[in-house]
């Protein structure tokens, strides 16, 4: 066995794997903050991260056709396409709630879920028919800003591109924003309240409905953030990349235990890590028999296993036990 | 006697116009029509058998197509009251149901064609008479996978079950995609082909021959599953799913009963793909995907969870929508784009050329769902036991 390249390799693969950790943590606060209120997969939440990321490419793309891709700030462009994913997956995951979820809060457990599975389905093809019919084609590429793909060469193994650092640093500003949002201003306060009891909650004066859209609003936000991130980082988009992801960003809100918003992050970043020390090194050190294609089936084993063993995640989950 | 005239109105229909989507569609509600009209057992039950024993091989010689979409039909019809077991009866949401349709048409499609060559040396495909102790194998197989999956998620709570078996139908997928190496077990994406197909008595064509093969299979699961509807196990199952701690008070064994849904559900599905790999001669990874898994899972909701007849209905409108309505909406659409038709000045011809209704069956899928649980979650033609439980959630506590 090569020990010089596996040894050589690590710095880029623990990269590869921060980068896919703030993915899914950002990724996963969407699901963990919807389960944390309502006690609900929300498994539309893969094509609200995905819609996100549409609504940037859409906007990247109709700078370029203007010609002032090249000209505005690059950062300027950045903050811009972000908050307008953001803007729009909040939306869409607030009037999915309305339309899909709402009418059903009383109805048993499995009513929503499959209702939710029904929502994720259609807007996969929801995005598909409006991008077939506006651009003749749904798999879209994220321009390229040049600035992007400058390089650092910190070692003769690793090099740091623009890019990877921006998604690091938003993703660090999102989650840190969150963290503020969540527990230092009274709308957060509202946010955990109704987490722990509904009704207690609105007895206190907060209304649950508003506060529910507003998890909705805050949770698709990040996704749309997170899809938008997702772009610039990977560039090939089509109406069913969001599905995998999504997944597995479910597994890292498991994993840190769901409900629990330090959680999701610390879930979404461990997950990120694994899957791409698996998908680098289980091809090597095996031989090649298995190798990166696995990777997936890799998240799903992590999933079932921490379900079996340790159902509460891994820093303990905050909804109240139910049968 | 309407429903004999309706049968016979629609038959003759067929007859006329053998090419038109609706006179088929008019034959299939000519069927559920005798199935709900207010007539003896004797006749509804003859003229069914008439229509799918007689007629329909009958429209199948004029158009093959029919024929083909019925034994489709068939097949998902299989499908949908297996995973009726499993959802509707005991009221465990299984996202991955495909995987254990991929395990039978595997179990047989290796040995059944010249692929087995590669991992066992010689001597293969088997004769094409084991076809008929494969659909025995198929089902044991499946059935064992079922347990094997059921076994450690178990205790899962409903909404972490649906997800660990959606991602057990994805394991399943990938294996299939990717165990050509180190041991070239199912060929990868490529697929395995060509599979073989059983002999056929009195020389029946292998069309004709495979509509009454499916067929059989599904009258025999439709009488498996109404024995069991109304077995010990059967109401363990809905006790099970109305109220676990109480069903489990009441005696009810909670492992013993899941798994057994779990085996049952996966037994009707290992069956129908022995089936399936042999009438395509030629099976890859695609066609279990995810969207399979939730098309079966419409056509329960559709029909209604835990109902027999819901799941047959199921089964035939979202098989004839997908392979008939949408299928035939994209033709007429590139008809009228070839035609050059215009549509209140605008020219149908620049319609965008990725612009395919055929490929939109996730938005039906996604429509019945979303559709179904806001307005009829007891489905088209509800279970008795279902609707009553639903109608009391409805008011609530």
């Amino acid at each position: 066995m090569d020990y010089e390249l596996l040894i050589g390799i690590f710095p880029q693969v623990l990269l590869d794997g921060i980068l896919l950790g703030f993915m899914y943590a950002l990724i996963a606060l969407g699901y963990t903050m919807v389960y944390g209120v309502l006690e609900f997969i929300n498994f539309a939440h893969s094509e609200i991260f995905i819609f996100g990321a549409f609504v940037g490419v859409e906007i990247l793309l109709s700078l370029q056709s203007a010609g002032w891709l090249a000209r505005l700030p690059w950062v300027g462009v950045l903050i811009l396409v972000i908050l307008a994913g953001m803007l729009a997956s909040g939306l869409l995951a607030v009037t999915v709630e309305r339309v899909a979820y709402r009418p059903l809060r009383a109805a048993p457990r499995l009513i929503p879920l499959i209702s939710a599975i029904g929502v994720s389905f259609f807007l996969q093809d929801v995005i598909r028919l409006v991008e077939s019919i506006w651009r003749n084609a749904f798999n879209l590429v994220y321009p390229t800003m040049d600035v992007m793909n400058i390089r650092f060469e910190l070692t003769s193994t690793l090099d740091v591109s623009v890019r990877s650092l921006v998604v690091i640093v938003a993703a660090l500003l999102m989650l840190w924003s969150l963290h503020v949002l969540v527990n230092r201003t009274k709308i957060g306060t509202a946010i955990r309240a109704v987490a722990e009891d509904q009704a207690a909650a609105s007895l206190m004066g907060i209304n649950v409905n508003r506060i529910i859209s507003l998890t909705f609003l805050i949770g698709g936000a990040m996704g749309g953030a997170a899809g938008v991130l997702f772009g610039i980082q990977y560039s090939l988009i089509n109406p069913y990349t969001g599905f995998i992801p999504g997944l597995k960003a479910f597994t890292a809100a498991v994993l840190g235990g769901i409900g629990n918003i330090p959680g999701a992050m610390l879930g979404g970043l461990v997950l990120g890590l694994l899957e791409a020390f698996a998908a680098s090194y289980m091809g090597l050190l095996t031989g090649g028999a298995f190798g990166a294609e696995y990777k997936d089936i890799f998240a799903f084993s992590v999933l079932i296993l921490i379900l079996i063993f340790r159902p509460k995640g891994l820093l303990g989950e905050v909804v109240r036990g139910r049968a | 006697m309407a429903a004999v005239a309706a049968v016979a109105v629609s038959v003759a229909l067929v007859d006329v116009f053998p090419r038109s989507i609706l006179v088929f569609m008019a034959f299939q509600l000519a069927l559920l029509y005798v199935y709900v009209a207010r007539i003896p057992a004797w006749l509804r039950t003859g003229l069914l058998a008439v229509a799918l024993l007689v007629l329909m091989p009958l429209i199948g010689l004029r158009n093959g197509y029919y024929l083909e979409v019925a034994t489709q039909v068939g097949i998902f019809a299989a499908l949908a009251l297996g995973l009726n077991i499993v959802v509707g009866l005991a009221g465990l949401l299984d996202l991955g149901y495909v995987a254990f349709f991929a395990v039978g048409a595997y179990s047989w499609a290796i040995v059944g064609s010249p692929h087995a060559n590669l991992i066992f040396g010689g001597g293969f495909p088997l004769a094409p008479g084991w076809f008929y102790v494969f659909l025995f194998i198929g089902l044991a197989v499946a059935a064992i996978t079922g347990v094997l999956l059921g076994l450690p998620v178990l205790r899962l709570r409903g909404d972490y079950l649906a997800i660990v078996t959606l991602g057990f139908g994805e394991v399943i997928r990938v294996l299939a995609n990717n165990l050509d190496k180190p041991i070239n077990l199912t060929n990868g994406p490529k697929g395995i082909t060509p599979i073989g197909r059983p002999p056929l008595p009195f020389g029946i064509p292998y069309s004709e021959g495979f509509y009454f093969l499916v067929l059989l299979i599904v009258v025999v699961v439709i009488l498996v599953n109404r024995r069991l509807e109304n077995s010990h196990i059967g109401r363990a199952w809905e006790a099970m799913r109305e109220d676990e701690v109480a069903a489990q008070a009441m005696g009810v064994p909670l492992v013993r009963a899941k798994l057994l849904a779990f085996a049952c559900g996966a037994s009707f599905a290992g069956v129908m793909g022995v089936v399936f790999s042999a009438k395509q001669i030629f099976i890859n990874p695609e066609s279990f995907t995810f969207l399979e898994s939730i098309g079966v899972l419409a056509m329960v909701i559709l029909g209604g969870m835990g109902s027999i007849p819901g799941a047959v209905v199921g089964a035939t409108v979202v098989t004839v929508l997908n392979l008939q309505v949408l299928k035939g909406f994209s033709l007429w659409l590139n008809e009228l784009k070839n035609a050059g038709v215009t549509v209140l000045g605008y020219s149908l011809a620049s319609l965008p050329t990725q612009l395919e209704p055929a490929k939109y069956e996730r938005m039906v899928f996604g429509i019945i769902l979303v559709l179904m649980m806001i307005f009829r979650p007891q489905g088209i033609f509800p279970a008795r036991r279902r609707q009553r439980e639903l109608a009391h959630t409805d008011e609530g506590p």
